[in-house]
């Protein structure tokens, strides 16, 4: 299900916490299954998480199903609708929209042609509106597939970095 | 761009240089001196707790509780595993501080987590980074690598019998996880809900053990105070308002960042430091504590200095030191919208009033916003609100009302305005 | 002790009560949702709020530990204000439709939004939907939309199933109750999450819409199935049984039931009930008036009995059948003059009976099982079973009792187990030797029972010490340890390991009456009581030396025996077989000559008597379905038809009055055995069966309640090894082989399973899909299918 290179660091992360609280690397390792379906799906579905790969993350860490999957919608930086192979998300909170933040999102929106929570019809881009990231005075910001951040997002800048994610 | 004036955490932090952070940077600037200071002299473990509380140094996160007093609740002849954990889980709108601890000195950090192991006898730690600055969770791996490496961690550190272990642990985007029982929860690899207490982590934390939890700031200014004393941290503040304080100054100001400097430092002064106001615009009001303090108009917040007390005197919070300064062109209902879709999004769900009162909070004020406001929409946001404050296990539904409250009292005519004429008085800019 | 006081009355409760606690002690009552006294706290709900002198602000009851000299207000104006501000909350986004909900009339919610609700809702946005889940067949959550996020279900499978099958997904006001994804709810004592929801979210599957709550009347009685003797709740309407609820009693069920408790009562409305007497002519088969059958019943009985004999007339009673039944069942059979009568249709090993001295029981109450510090389970599928008793030593695991484990496959307890040892059916004996020969050493004791040829393994060595180091311990003895080959072996030995360690022994009673029928004489060598009797044959010997004439009394045997293709044959060899039943049962169509239909347990008063020897008296819920009767009025009428004086009963009391008048039960039972063997011998390597009852299979009720058959665990059975004998076979995981034993032989499907122990197959047994194969433990091949 998952590969030896991704199960490896969800060992590092189970090495973090005594032996008997293994379940404290679900996030983890959810987080690493999620990475590996997204730089290794092809389609929109295949790069979130899903039944089987979240039951294979619980399986592993000797925790019930529903408690991965419990997890895994709780966080919202989990993917779990089918995503682009970039997920664009502005942060669009008070701080972020006093500098520019909601005219990011809109510029991105009209210029991808999709409106916020949606996918392109090439699955290439999804964009979303995010809540606060913790960086508002670099705002306007945007994370690019979750570990990415972006800072000062002008029109320019986003121009830039958009024609970089092909 | 960080600017830094002075202070304790960045003091000789040069944040144009990309090697600040390493563990060299951090030596050369006098790291891991108070560490050594300890081991060296074997100094008892009350001793360290003493220094701290002598600081007066309180907690950073937002409550501002006497940090050195938290550290003497743990128990000290529990016979099990006891754990320090810090909350680097920074994600209350307006506060961005502690992202640039890690990114810029984050052995500043380690250093304070080891002493705090050190003086309340745990063997190990946890650092909760908000899973939105994912850089900077890797990059406090890789420091805690360099420590580990330099032997300032695992064990016998320096050579002596003292051990401990520090690791990293990410969120994955959920506000309620900078509540301290929640983070244990989430921890533990469950939903971040908060528990209610009694029992408190002091006795019953991290894997049911007694555990402290500090915020990243707390810790980091650790260091300085054993190194240079209590004394000398106690004085780069005021009275009861020991030391020097990050704010994270956002909105419309022109130069946005954080601001080391000392507590008790008049508003209009950091203002000023800020690049004062954008575009020359007015101001209208200011948020001087993240998005959970109530909002303070321009009038009051001129006259106040920034620490805990004048803060508090005026009616709101100095919380995380998250000041979010908005101009005459923001309307107070669409500032007030974007802030209540927040908190419903981020209610863990778990208690009725928050989990119920969150959105609805969130609907009337987004109809009135909209045009759609009717008579009484105002009481209604007053009532419901204080059916959620005090009501629940954690503060998130305080934290949901104390805006409705401050907005819908200092600007009171903005939202009568919308619900009677069915649009808005200020034609609102964002910016 | 603290002193609190609650509404001006002043009380002292024990430190750490929470004044919940201390409120339910007064009586006082505070609304509540989440806060149940079997779960953890949850403290979310918040309608508990109440005020708490000095503290600045309302407190939950639940959650909130007493100090002393606490003040408490539960009606104040800030207590009053914050329970209607939850209450308001609460119902923002619930349905406000109770007419056309289930749970109306039923609901908490609805109980208390009478009090503390208003009349008209503030909340003129639009209402929450949410969308409905599939749970299985037998817990409905269609309409979720009423949920209110108490998380009582979601804490009850973690706590008390043992799993989390139901979580709580997402966050915000977009939580939802959920069991993961594409999985139904499998626990076995799942439906207890009905009772505990405390709004119309989670509803039973096959009752939701039938009736409303207030057209039911209520009718205690017993469960009819495993042998805890669960308190039930039966509710009808006109003359059916329409629910089925638990009746709280904490020294048995606790406030819980079964799965198998809960909805076995749909059998009882099956299609497949008996209403009239039937006889075959020429293969045909004949509904008859009760005069005619009973006539039919007697010739053949009179008829066998000139022409062979009475020993070639067999009866073979069934341990579900209530006490007087089978009081009735033995006393018609040795007034006249047969003495084979059995009730352990499943025993493979009767070389105890020579030794018993009294009835076999668990050898303590059930709570004193469940608070020993350390127990010992030896072959028992546990969850199937015993499911409730399985769940409450979970808790006992909770409460720091050591668990430990000598069975034959590696099953999910969903607990702590302080030792295991798995072995093959042929070790069991070896394996339990080697626990008393570690006792033997640790107590510096003496067994009767030669142990030289025992090697003690570190696990037997840890289940030893923790016997023999608990202040109380218990060694029982599950349904597999009791069908086994070696029975009387296994029994031999507990008896020496708990002689030795101080521990109490005893058997998991497999059946609701097994008790009661030990303690009657439904058994061949003792009477009621124990009293003295000529010998009959044992249920194996009248299989493998097949009688003339059957009497079966809610026997299935296809289903009921140890070897169902032995006692199929027995049956159709057999001049007559007289089946007293509630059900056309395929099988007694086949073997059967004539059919009386009798009543089950709702539709007739009769007492079982439970693992623990309490007996529990229980009236008939509806009257007799058709013209089914009770049984031990059918049994009285052949007593007088055939001329046996004694039977002129004119109620069941006065049966059980008899009965009762013979004896007490308290001093008949007992499992200690006059003499004690074992040949502890290693075990020899063969191929053996495992072939358990499935869950809803072990009695006649349960396997027509059509939902309980809808679910996972009474799926079409697949046959398991270990990987090294599916080797040996030369087969792959999933492959269809031909699995044989004597005679017969059954086509299935054989996967790998790393739970099962080498040598052996496991293939459940009660089943219409592997009614061809031989004994349940007995040896089996397996042929490339």
């Amino acid at each position: 299900m998952l590969s030896a290179q991704s199960l490896a660091l969800i060992d590092r992360e189970v090495a973090k916490y005594p032996a008997d609280q293994k379940r404290s690397a679900v996030m983890g390792a959810l987080r690493i299954a999620l990475e590996e379906r997204r730089s290794t799906g092809e389609t929109p579905e295949a790069r979130c998480l899903n039944q089987e790969v979240i039951e294979f993350v619980a399986n592993y860490l000797e925790i019930p199903p529903v408690a991965a999957y419990e997890v895994a919608t709780f966080y919202n930086m989990y993917d779990m609708k089918p995503v682009g192979k970039y997920k664009i998300t502005v942060c669009t909170n008070l701080p972020c929209a006093l500098r520019g933040g909601v005219n990011a999102a809109e510029y991105i929106s009209h210029k991808l042609g999709i409106a916020i929570g949606e996918t392109s019809s090439d699955g290439m881009y999804t964009l979303l509106e995010g809540e606060c990231m913790g960086a508002c005075g670099d705002a306007p910001v945007l994370l690019v597939n979750n570990h990415s951040m972006c800072s000062f997002m002008t029109s320019e800048a986003i121009d830039k970095k958009l024609a970089e994610l092909k | 761009m960080a600017v830094f004036v002075n202070g304790v955490i960045f003091d000789g932090v040069d944040t144009a240089a990309a090697d600040a952070w390493r563990l060299d940077a951090y030596v050369a600037r006098g790291g891991y001196q108070a560490l050594r200071k300890i081991l060296d002299s074997k100094l008892p473990q009350e001793d360290v707790i003493a220094e701290v509380k002598n600081s007066g140094l309180r907690g950073r996160g937002g409550a501002g509780f006497p940090t050195g007093l938290k550290w003497s609740f743990m128990p000290r002849s529990f016979p099990g595993d006891k754990y320090v954990v810090c909350n680097t889980d920074e994600g209350e709108p307006g506060t961005f501080k502690d992202r640039d601890i890690l990114r810029f000195n984050p052995h500043s950090l380690i250093e304070g987590m080891i002493i705090a192991g050190y003086a309340m006898g745990t063997k190990a730690g946890y650092n909760y980074i908000h899973g939105e600055v994912f850089a900077e969770y890797l990059r406090f791996e890789e420091a805690l690598e360099e420590a580990r490496k330099a032997g300032f961690l695992g064990q016998n550190i320096l050579g002596t019998d003292f051990s401990f272990e520090l690791y990293a642990h990410h969120g994955y985007g959920a506000y309620i996880c900078g509540e301290e029982t929640a983070l244990l929860e989430s921890l533990e690899g469950k939903k971040g809900q908060p528990r209610f207490k009694p029992p408190f982590p002091a006795s019953f934390g991290l894997y049911g053990k007694p555990t402290t939890i500090n915020n990243t700031e707390s810790f980091a200014s650790v260091p300085f105070i054993i190194r240079d004393g209590a004394q000398k941290f106690l004085e780069a503040g005021k009275p009861n308002n020991g030391g020097t304080k990050l704010f994270s100054v956002s909105g419309h100001v022109n130069r946005p960042g954080n601001y080391e400097i000392p507590l008790g430092t008049p508003f209009s002064t950091l203002l000023e430091m800020a690049g004062g106001m954008k575009d020359g615009k007015k101001l209208k009001a200011v948020i001087p504590g993240g998005s959970s303090a109530p909002i303070l108009p321009a009038e009051i917040m001129m006259n106040c200095t920034m620490d805990y007390d004048s803060i508090s005197k005026a009616g709101s919070m100095l919380g995380s030191g998250a000041v979010i300064v908005m101009n005459e062109d923001v309307c107070m209902i669409k500032a007030l919208e974007r802030l209540a879709f927040f908190y419903h999004e981020e209610s863990c769900g778990q208690c009725t009033p928050c989990r119920e009162g969150t959105g609805w909070l969130y609907r009337v004020i987004h109809r009135i916003a909209n045009g759609q406001g009717r008579p009484g929409d105002l009481e209604l946001l007053d009532s419901v609100g204080n059916n959620m404050a005090g009501r629940t296990i954690c503060a998130l539904a305080d934290a949901a009302v104390f805006p409705v409250r401050s907005f819908t009292k200092h600007f009171r005519h903005e939202f009568e305005y919308a619900i009677e004429h069915g649009k808005t008085l200020v034609d609102h800019k964002w910016c | 002790m603290l002193e609190i006081e609650i509404d001006g009355k002043k009380l002292t409760v024990p430190q750490g009560s929470t004044v919940m606690d201390a409120a339910h002690s007064v009586g006082t009552y505070i609304p509540h949702f989440c806060y149940h006294k079997k779960l953890s706290i949850a403290a979310n709900c918040r309608m508990c709020l109440v005020e708490v002198e000095k503290a600045p602000k309302p407190l939950p009851a639940c959650a909130t530990p007493v100090t002393d000299g606490m003040k408490v207000h539960t009606h104040s104006d800030m207590a009053k204000k914050a329970q209607a501000g939850v209450m308001e909350f609460l119902l923002i986004n619930h349905p406000l439709d109770c007419p056309i909900c289930d749970q109306g009339g039923e609901c908490q919610l609805q109980d208390l939004a009478v009090g503390y609700g208003n009349s008209a809702s503030r909340y003129q946005e639009e209402k929450r939907v949410v969308v409905g889940k599939d749970m299985g067949p037998l817990v409905s959550a269609e309409e979720m939309s009423r949920c209110i996020h108490c998380t009582r279900c979601v804490r009850f499978t973690e706590e008390i199933g043992g799993f989390q099958e139901i979580g709580m997904a997402n966050r915000s006001e977009f939580s939802e109750i959920l069991p993961f994804l594409g999985k139904t709810v499998d626990s076995e004592i799942s439906g207890n999450v009905i009772d505990l929801c405390p709004v119309g979210a989670l509803t039973s599957k096959p009752f939701r819409y039938s009736t409303r709550a207030w057209e039911l009347s209520r009718r205690k009685s017993v469960s009819p199935h495993d042998g805890l003797g669960a308190n039930l709740i039966v509710q009808v309407k006109g003359n059916q049984v329409m629910r089925v609820l638990p009746l709280e009693n904490e020294e048995i069920n606790e406030c819980w039931i079964a799965d198998r408790d809960r909805f076995s009562y749909e059998g009882l409305n099956s299609a497949e009930r008996l209403q009239k007497p039937m006889i075959k002519h020429d293969g045909k088969w004949h509904e008859a008036d009760w005069q005619t059958a009973l006539e039919y019943v007697v010739k053949g009985l009179n008829g066998v009995s000139r022409d062979h004999g009475k020993d070639a007339i067999g009866v073979l009673a069934s341990p579900h059948s209530t006490t007087e039944e089978l009081f009735l069942a033995q006393k018609l059979a040795r007034s006249f003059g047969v003495n084979n009568v059995d009730y352990r249709l499943r025993r493979s090993d009767f070389r105890a009976d020579a030794a018993q001295q009294g009835a076999l029981w668990l050898g303590s109450s059930i709570v004193d099982l469940a608070s020993a510090k350390s127990v010992l389970v030896v072959g028992s599928t546990q969850r199937q079973e015993q499911p409730l008793l399985a769940s409450r030593l979970r808790q006992a695991v909770k409460k720091g009792s050591e668990l430990n484990v000598i069975h034959v496959a590696d099953d999910a307890l969903l607990t702590k187990l302080n030792a295991k040892l798995i072995v093959s059916p042929l070790a069991l004996v070896n394996a339990l030797a080697q626990v008393l020969k570690a006792v033997v050493a640790i107590k510096s004791g003496e067994s009767a029972i030669d142990l030289a040829a025992v090697s003690v393994s570190a696990e037997a060595q840890r289940i030893a010490e923790s016997l023999c180091g608990a202040e109380s311990a218990s060694v029982v003895l599950g349904n597999v340890a009791q069908h086994h080959p070696a029975f009387s072996e296994l029994l031999s030995l507990a008896q020496e390991i708990a002689r030795l360690s101080g521990a109490r022994f005893g058997v998991l009673a497999e059946a609701a009456n097994s008790v009661g029928a030990e303690l009657v004489g439904a058994v061949p060598t003792r009477g009621v009581f124990g009293a003295a009797v000529s010998a009959g044959l044992d249920a194996q010997q009248m299989i493998a030396a097949p009688r003339k004439a059957y009497v079966l009394l809610n026997s299935e045997v296809e289903f009921d025996s140890y070897n169902p293709q032995a006692a199929v044959a027995a049956m159709k060899s057999a001049e007559t077989v007289i089946a007293l039943t509630a059900f056309k049962a395929e099988g007694l169509l086949d073997y059967a000559d004539v059919l009386l239909p009798i009543a089950p347990f709702s539709e007739t008063a009769g007492s079982f008597v439970n693992m623990e020897g309490r007996l529990q008296t229980f009236n008939g819920v509806v009257r007799p379905l058709g013209e089914a009767r009770p049984a031990w009025k059918v049994l009285r009428v052949l007593g007088n038809m055939l001329g046996i004086s004694g039977f002129e009963y004119t109620s069941v009391e006065e049966v059980r009055a008899e009965w009762q008048g013979k004896g007490d039960i308290a001093p008949s039972l007992n499992n200690v055995l006059a003499s004690v063997s074992a040949n502890v011998q290693p075990a020899a390597t063969a191929l053996v069966r495992v072939g358990e009852v499935p869950l809803y299979q072990a009695d006649a009720i349960c396997r027509r309640a059509s939902s309980l058959q809808a679910t996972r665990a009474a799926a079409v059975p697949v046959a398991h090894a270990a990987q090294s004998v599916l080797d040996a076979a030369g087969v792959q995981s999933g492959a269809v082989v031909v699995l044989k034993q004597g005679d017969g032989q059954v086509r299935v499907a054989l996967e790998a399973d790393a739970t099962l122990p080498a040598g052996v197959v496991r293939l459940a047994t009660a089943h219409p899909t592997t009614i061809a194969l031989g004994g349940m433990f007995d040896p089996i091949e397996i042929k490339q299918g």
